[in-house]
């Protein structure tokens, strides 16, 4: 935690350069540009609402704006996660020629992955917020969760990808693992559903670390309510955890990864 | 009481041959073996690259370093910057330290110029302030004005290494790494890096020099270690060291597994095809240099040349440059190179070094430098470097016509 504050301190230009690159190289010579990063939200989204519309039918339900608005708000961070693990899992063995060369801390390599991922959420939560704006959809009090649910997801997955990154550096499985898994991942992650639509087996779909903040993200914008108390705290403890362990395990892995990767 | 900025106290380190586990499945057999058999001294795939070395280098100096193929060079140096860490043994290094190791490592190929230098800039440890006040200074040395504003992989070879180099020279560090990167570009532009590097030295910045080029070595380092299979072999004045490492000869050296591909062996003899170390000026040298793929290589040229014994360089060509073209191996797959050379050369004892060259990307692969000494005799008493077959035609007095 502390060597993250010190990497923060005096390699922010690293970081800012490292971010700047990875953004820079991911719209280089696409005909769409930035624009892509309304696009893939706007294509998860649209997916989430074919999925809502289905349920609807089936329980016979009318869906309305809101609904749409809440799988958006749910399918935008968890395109930030997914793309930020999977990011960041690969980012050491993809610089790995920086690695075995120049020295500096490694951790600034996922954190400009999740860093440069932080930006595409955020160009694509800018419209989120446009819409909420011109919506019927009241914006409340509870709005204000917002941005503590984004603080706990953020340091979990800054957390896991320094975890991620370290552990793909020694064993390729890891990302063969992550990918299985992040496929797989939106069919037991709430993000087009709710978890209390499964009754007694939720806490099973709770107890994913991203799901109590998703589902928070839900309840706080098209919901009006505030978040679950004890699985919002249930996240924040894996925040707390995986933002402490994370730097922590990188940093006594740090010194065997240029030979080992 | 000295200033020592770099100091190394009994550095050892230990490596494993061949792959680590690379996934678990390997993996955890092995952790389960290990815990069985305890994790003490040196394992049946383990070896010391790097065995009790000690050394200081004071403010200011030139330090060399020089060592065949796989004495721990490389390792060394990586441990200096802080890539790899001692087994045991304690390092000390005070302010900024910079490598010049590989120039341009970090450059994405598809940003700019400008983005790079900022990118490589930050990488190399300037903050974007220091690059702003400098930016103007790197552009210009370089050489690179008018391309600024083009990704570097619509660069030649040369402007990258140009582009690299020149970042990395204004990095303004307490102590600089050089690992043979003034083998960049063309002659003009290694000419001005060589210049750039005597004034870093001059700017009391202390150095510590990795080449091949023993003659650069002598010239801008007055103190040197020669390390040989891990261990100093020599330390002290660069004449005593470099002769020292030409005493050892061509000794056999152990290409490390991470050459892709590697001179294997080195053969010279004479035009009837017996091995030969003596020769007549005037007579032909047959110099085979014999290539191993480790790893499938392409694009592969071989680098001959001849130093005298004040190691200037006498002669050197290429199979490039003598326009053949390059070849590529597979793994496993060995090939051999061969030059006839005519030794119009002064009496002298000559060394024959070779390098394995990729033009392209300027990559050596190997290098094997002295792969051979010879000796040339000439009946005739002729100085310098060139016999130029002297023929004595005319030695007479000419009639003077006296004026009337």
């Amino acid at each position: 935690m502390f060597s993250l504050f010190r990497i923060l301190r005096r390699h922010h230009d690293l970081l800012y350069m490292l971010t700047l690159r990875d953004i820079r190289v991911k719209y280089k010579q696409s005909v769409m540009g930035f624009f892509w990063a309304i696009l893939m939200p706007l294509i998860i989204t649209s997916a989430g609402v074919i999925v809502k519309v289905g349920l609807a039918k089936v329980s016979g339900r009318p869906v309305n704006l809101g609904d749409v608005l809440g799988v958006a708000v749910k399918a935008l961070p968890w395109a930030f996660v997914v793309s930020s693990i999977r990011f960041a899992t690969a980012c050491l063995t993809a610089n790995a020629n920086l690695v075995t060369k120049i020295a500096f801390p490694r951790a600034v390599f996922p954190l400009a992955a999740v860093l440069s991922q932080l930006i595409d959420f955020s160009v694509a939560a800018i419209v989120i917020v446009l819409v909420f704006a011109f919506s019927p959809v009241p914006v409340t009090v509870s709005f204000l969760w917002v941005p503590v649910l984004m603080v706990i997801l953020i340091a979990q997955i800054c957390g896991m990808a320094l975890l991620l990154s370290a552990a793909n550096l020694f064993f390729r499985d890891v990302k063969y693992i992550v990918e299985v898994f992040l496929t797989f991942a939106i069919f037991f992650t709430p993000v087009f559903y709710e978890a209390s639509m499964f009754g007694k087996w939720a806490p099973l779909l709770l107890a994913n670390p991203v799901a109590p903040v998703l589902e928070g993200l839900g309840a706080v914008t098209v919901g009006h309510r505030a978040p679950d108390p004890f699985w919002t705290l249930y996240a924040a403890g894996w925040a707390v955890a995986l933002i402490l362990g994370g730097p922590a395990i990188f940093q006594r892995l740090e010194p065997k990864f240029a030979e080992s990767v | 009481m000295a200033d020592v900025v770099l100091e190394a106290k009994g550095l050892s380190k230990k490596f494993k041959k061949g792959e680590s586990h690379r996934s678990l499945r390997d993996f955890i057999p092995a952790l389960a073996k290990r815990a069985a058999k305890g994790n003490l001294g040196l394992g049946k795939e383990e070896f010391w690259a790097l065995k009790d070395v000690t050394f200081q280098v004071e403010r200011g100096e030139a330090f060399g370093v020089i060592g065949h193929n796989g004495a721990g060079k490389s390792t060394m140096l990586k441990h200096l910057c802080g890539i790899l860490f001692p087994t045991s043994g304690e390092l000390k290094v005070k302010g900024r330290l910079s490598a010049l190791i590989e120039v341009g490592a970090g450059f994405h190929p598809d940003l700019t110029g400008r983005e790079n230098i900022y990118l490589n800039g930050t990488i190399l440890g300037m903050s974007r302030a220091e690059i702003d006040k400098k930016f103007d200074a790197i552009v210009a040395f370089s050489e690179l004005e008018d391309f600024l504003d083009t990704p570097v992989k619509r660069f030649s070879s040369g402007m990258y290494a140009r582009l690299g180099f020149a970042v990395a020279a204004h990095v303004d560090p307490d102590v600089l790494i050089v690992d043979e990167v003034l083998s960049v570009g063309d002659f003009l532009f290694q000419r001005k890096s060589v210049e750039k590097m005597r004034q870093v030295m001059k700017s009391g910045t202390t150095v510590v020099f990795v080449s091949h080029n023993l003659r650069a070595i002598a010239d801008l380092c007055p103190r040197s270690m020669l390390l040989e299979h891990g261990q100093v072999a020599a330390i002290g004045a660069s004449g005593t060291v470099i002769k020292a490492y030409m005493e050892r000869g061509a000794a056999d050296s152990t290409p490390d597994e991470s050459k892709d591909a590697y001179i294997s062996k080195v053969t010279l003899r004479d035009i009837k095809g017996a091995e030969q170390v003596q020769f007549e000026s005037g007579d032909t040298l047959r110099a085979e240099v014999e290539i191993t793929a480790r790893r499938p290589t392409t694009k592969l040229a071989v680098v001959i040349e001849a130093r005298d014994e004040e190691l200037y360089d006498v002669f050197n060509t290429s199979t490039q440059r003598l326009d053949h073209p390059s070849f590529n191996l597979d793994a496993g797959e060995k090939f051999i190179v061969a030059f006839d050379l005519k030794l119009h050369l002064v009496p002298g004892t000559y060394h024959f070094g070779c390098y394995l060259y990729r033009y392209d990307i300027q990559k050596n692969y190997d290098t094997r430098v002295p792969a051979g000494t010879f000796y040339v005799r000439a009946n005739i008493d002729v100085r310098g470097v060139a016999n130029l077959e002297p023929r004595l035609v005319r030695h007479e007095m000419l009639r003077s016509e006296k004026v009337g």
